[in-house]
């Protein structure tokens, strides 16, 4: 049987995440054994090559490219895992939830106490730029979703456990000192 | 004269006294009931609703409920795990809590019952609603964003002459928790802490400390929330 | 100000315990309680500012902003909504040029809405400075802005009264009362003093088995049988009172209303007998502020019988002394439930208590307290006056007498009703005149929402209990739209707060229903719904917050085709939208969304 096949990304999200998955340390060369990566910032590769098994996502979704780089992993990945805070409830970028985009923008471009320097009074709106949303989104309100493990980052016995469960398909018990919001 | 009867918790027999709260009369029997409103000693607020128990068949707050005899009380029940786990979830979406961030992190009630419930994710989708972050008194910040109205400042921390300094304000949706701001300019040292640590989230903070305590150290790291009472039943 | 609002702080005693009263006098005074006032009230009666905002936030008739110089206040219930309020509220705008929680900016009018104000017989209704004028259409508010530029009082914008006490020189108002059909109990023969003189030449517990005898149950819409509660308290020691239940704000009920216009002295004298029963010497009338139009009327009719020697001092000479004082709230559905009214009339916050205590061991300023609603006390006039065998003679087996329906929505005759208890919906819809009828909504939105083939079910306690709220439904209406969001808005804004499921339950729910009606919800969210309205229902505290769910799980059980056909069965659908999502920004540094579709 071949390997299971394993995609990851990070929107927005601090990557935080993806070092939680690599403080499983030695653990690293069992998981190679166990999957192959595909699309992933870990092996670099930069489009889906194939179809996939488990996609693991890191963080929100706070602008348009988020959504289309979710949206294609839904479509290329049989199971999603919404890895860490962002993923499962926006996250820290999330704090900007409630207050308008005018406000944030106007506080991050405009009226901040470090942006002495745009006297022109400059906001980005290439076309290129992906565009902000009106709020920070948790994966599970734009695809389905289906776990999640939590923490900031999700510890990475945690990470182990479960990708080790899925892939083997054994019972996931997981320990109290495992589950952890920050 | 205090009367002794007997009761049943998940078909266990005990006895205690007559007119006990429930919550405290199981704690003394090594069972946990989970509380976030409830402080001993305090008039029970009955509001956050988390220590919902079944008695002789009807839900009951454990809180705000005596004791009396033959009292058929079910707390470990599926049915009732599963209405705390909802009502914890239900606080996550209902404020902001964004728990990376927080002071009170590893030190919260509401969070630590996340854990001991392992909350992966709400059922309910997120509020987000906008909340204001008062800090304009001179010793606390008031992060509205993770109020959980519990009422815990608004029942224990009085002035001198019994003035409140915390109060509701607004009704449903729009509730909110108030500081006031005469009183707070000469709120003392004690109240302030007081005031800090009886709030179970990190909504109530004195100004200029925090994480003092490192990751690994603190209340919930590696013990569930409700060990302590549990633990006297081993 | 500084004066004033002294000297209205003074003239309560500077009482804390009567903050509601003081409130009121200062709202009315200056059409807001401004900060400075809230200081000044605080700092006259030794309390915290945070603590005169806590009660001054809860009522939504208490604002902080000085309102227009005419407040119109707009009904926004659902059978309101159902008469054309939208029209209404459209013209309103348009002839004001400001939008509802606005005022104009000469400071003229001000528009806000409000939760059901007991004229659903008579929709679309407003209060506009305490005053009530029904049966809205564009013209009228046409006229009446002009009214108002031209600085004309309220009372002379009309010059048509009701029938009955509405045309009264103390009332004088437009309110119709719309009996359609008296019976024999509250809407029968009635003289006034008779009853409480047989009363007065009984001893007070022959007079409480004669209620329990005769089966009264509590009019409110619980249904506590009466004279069990009156025992209750009666076997307390020490001071005593007797509250009477007038918040009705159960949207589509009015019947109290029109017992508080034709019944007032019989009201008083079923309050009087209670006091006597359970041996309390002050009764207190709780009044919702939307009935405030009737409370020069009310007075009067309290003056007149302590010159009747019917209260007051040694009462028909049997030595019993007994006063009533009318307590008014302010704006809150929840001072409905018995023990957030004694909460509110202790000048706090209407949050209900926990049990126990119950308020008959422990009410009204901590003493034992019996609170009825109008109609039980008016019941009790005539049981005492008739016999409890009279009484127990009508209705069914468990629910003994008569009820007063309030009717309205899709039907001819919207009104006032006496029945029998044991009436069935069917008999009710042939005598009210309604056709084509798609659902009753008994017992208002905390009650059931009854589908056709149910139509043969009782109106009693036993069966379909009501408080005597009957909302007909026709067909033509959009239920889950016209009827079941508008009541979830409504306990959305009703709920205190102060309990967790019944405040964010409500918010979660109403958000799932707007959903439903907006056609982005599934399958799976029903049963969602579903799963979540028992959590409320198990958990909250009060009634209201038991009940809140209602419009959701009767609806549910009784018309799922109707949440099915707007929902689709897949297993996974998210209502985000793109465009929506990225208008804000695209908007703020000016550029086109360029939005790439699949």
């Amino acid at each position: 049987m071949s390997k299971p096949i394993v995609a990851t990304a990070s929107l927005a999200g601090c990557f935080g995440c993806h070092m939680s998955l690599l403080d499983i340390d030695e653990r690293i060369l069992k998981l190679i054994e166990l999957v192959e990566f595909n699309k992933s910032p870990i092996d670099d590769i930069k489009t889906f090559t194939k179809q996939c098994d488990i996609g693991i996502i890191e963080g929100g979704c706070c602008n348009s490219e988020n959504i289309e780089v979710l949206k294609l992993f839904r479509k290329n990945c049989k199971i999603l895992i919404s890895l860490g805070e962002c993923a499962i409830m926006g996250g820290l970028p999330a704090m900007r939830n409630g207050i308008p985009v005018k406000e944030c923008l106007d506080e991050a471009y405009l009226n901040g106490p470090t942006v002495g320097e745009n006297k022109e009074h400059i906001m980005p709106n290439d076309d290129e730029l992906p565009m902000i949303l009106d709020k920070v989104y948790p994966l599970h309100e734009i695809v389905k979703i289906d776990y999640y493990l939590p923490g900031c980052a999700p510890r990475a016995d945690l990470i182990w456990a479960a990708v080790a469960a899925l892939v083997t398909g054994d019972t996931l018990n997981i320990p109290y000192e495992l589950v952890k919001f920050d | 004269m205090s009367e002794i009867v007997k009761f049943t918790i998940d078909g266990k027999e005990y006895e205690g006294v007559k007119g006990q709260l429930l919550v405290e009369v199981a704690a003394e029997k090594g069972i946990y009931i989970p509380v976030l409103c409830h402080w001993k000693g305090v008039k029970p607020a009955g509001s956050c609703r988390i220590c919902s128990v079944k008695v002789n068949g009807r839900f009951m707050a454990g809180c705000t409920t005596p004791l009396e005899a033959d009292m058929k009380i079910e707390n470990d029940t599926p049915e009732i795990l599963d209405i705390r786990k909802a009502i914890v979830e239900m606080l996550f979406v209902e404020g902001n809590h964004f728990c990376p961030s927080c002071e009170k992190s590893g030190n919260c009630d509401l969070q630590a019952l996340g854990y001991r419930y392992q909350m992966m994710v709400p059922r309910f989708p997120y509020e987000f609603e906008r909340r204001d972050i008062d800090a304009s008194s001179p010793k606390l910040i008031i992060e509205k964003n993770r109020c959980i109205f519990c009422k815990r400042c608004v029942r224990m921390i009085k002035d001198e002459q019994g003035k409140s300094y915390f109060a509701f304000k607004g009704r449903g949706k729009h509730l909110q928790i108030s500081l006031d701001k005469k009183l707070a300019v000469t709120m003392s040292e004690e109240n302030a802490h007081k005031a800090m640590d009886a709030c179970p989230v990190g909504c109530i903070l004195r100004k200029e400390v925090g994480f003092a305590v490192p990751i690994g150290k603190r209340k919930y790291d590696h013990v569930s929330i409700g060990t302590d009472i549990e633990k006297l039943n081993k | 100000m500084r004066e004033k609002v002294i000297s209205i702080v003074q003239s309560y005693g500077k009482n804390s315990g009567r903050l509601m009263d003081i409130l009121l006098s200062v709202q009315s005074e200056f059409g807001c309680v401004s900060e400075e006032a809230v200081s000044l009230i605080a700092s006259e009666l030794g309390i915290s500012e945070v603590d005169v905002n806590q009660t001054k936030t809860f009522y939504h008739f208490f604002t902080t902003n000085r309102v227009g110089k005419y407040a119109i206040y707009m009904n926004n219930s659902v059978v309101s909504e159902m008469m054309g309020m939208a029209e209404v509220v459209d013209e309103l705008e348009k002839q004001t040029g400001v939008k509802f929680g606005q005022t104009t900016p000469d400071g003229l009018v001000s528009l806000h809405f409000t939760a059901c104000i007991g004229m659903s017989d008579q929709e679309p209704a407003a209060l506009i400075n305490s005053v009530v004028f029904t049966q809205l259409n564009r013209d009228k508010v046409r006229k009446l802005i002009s009214d108002m530029r031209e600085g004309k009082p309220v009372e002379s914008m009309f010059s048509e009264y009701g029938d009955g006490v509405n045309a009264n020189p103390l009332v004088k108002s437009m309110v119709k009362n719309n009996i359609r059909k008296a019976g024999p109990v509250t809407l029968g023969e009635y003289a006034v003093g008779t009853s409480l003189g047989k009363a007065l030449g009984m001893d007070p517990n022959a007079v409480i088995d004669e209620v329990k005898n005769s089966g009264l149950r509590g009019r409110g819409g619980a249904g506590f049988p009466t004279g069990l509660k009156w025992m209750f308290c009666s076997k307390e020691a020490g001071e005593k009172y007797v509250m009477c239940n007038a918040d009705e704000g159960e949207p589509g009920t009015f019947k109290d209303r029109v017992l508080l216009t034709e019944r007032a002295n019989m009201l008083f004298e079923g309050m009087t007998i209670a006091g006597w029963a359970i041996g309390a010497k002050e009764g207190v009338l709780y009044l919702r502020f939307e009935y405030k139009y009737l409370k020069a009327y009310l007075e009067s009719v309290l003056a007149d019988m302590r010159t009747k020697n019917l209260l007051g001092n040694n009462i028909l000479g049997k030595g019993f002394n007994y006063d009533i004082r009318i307590q008014f709230g302010a704006g809150a559905y929840v001072c409905g439930e018995e023990s957030a009214l004694i909460e509110s009339s202790e000048g706090k916050r209407g949050e209900p208590r926990n049990r126990p205590p119950f308020p008959v061991q422990k009410g009204y300023n901590a003493k034992p307290t019996v609170i009825n609603n109008v109609e039980t006390f008016c019941s009790v006039v005539k049981i005492v006056e008739q016999g409890s065998a009279w009484y127990k003679a009508m209705g069914t087996e468990e629910s003994a007498g008569t009820k007063l329906l309030s009717i309205s929505g899709d039907c001819e005759k919207p009104g006032v009703y006496e029945i029998a208890w044991g009436m069935t919906l069917n008999e009710m819809l042939a005598m009210v005149g309604a056709t084509d009828v798609q659902a009753v909504q008994v017992a208002g939105p905390s009650g059931s929402c009854i589908p056709p083939s149910q139509f043969g079910r009782k109106i009693a306690i036993e069966d379909l209990a009501t408080g005597g709220s009957m909302i007909v439904i026709g067909k033509k209406r959009d239920l889950l739209k016209d009827v079941v969001m508008n009541f979830m808005r409504f306990f959305e804004d009703e709920s205190c707060g102060s309990c967790v499921t019944c405040r964010s339950f409500n918010m979660i729910l109403t958000k799932q229903i707007e959903k439903v009606v907006a056609g982005t919800a599934i399958r799976t969210d029903i049963d969602n719904m579903k799963a979540w309205s028992q959590i409320i229902r198990k958990t909250s505290r009060c009634g209201l917050g038991q009940t809140s769910s209602n419009p959701i799980t009767t609806t549910i059980e009784n018309f799922r085709e109707l949440y099915e056909a707007r929902t689709k069965d897949v297993a996974y659908q998210s209502d985000f939208d793109m465009n929506k999502a990225v208008a804000d920004s695209c908007k703020v540094v000016g550029r086109v969304p360029n939005v790439h579709h699949e």
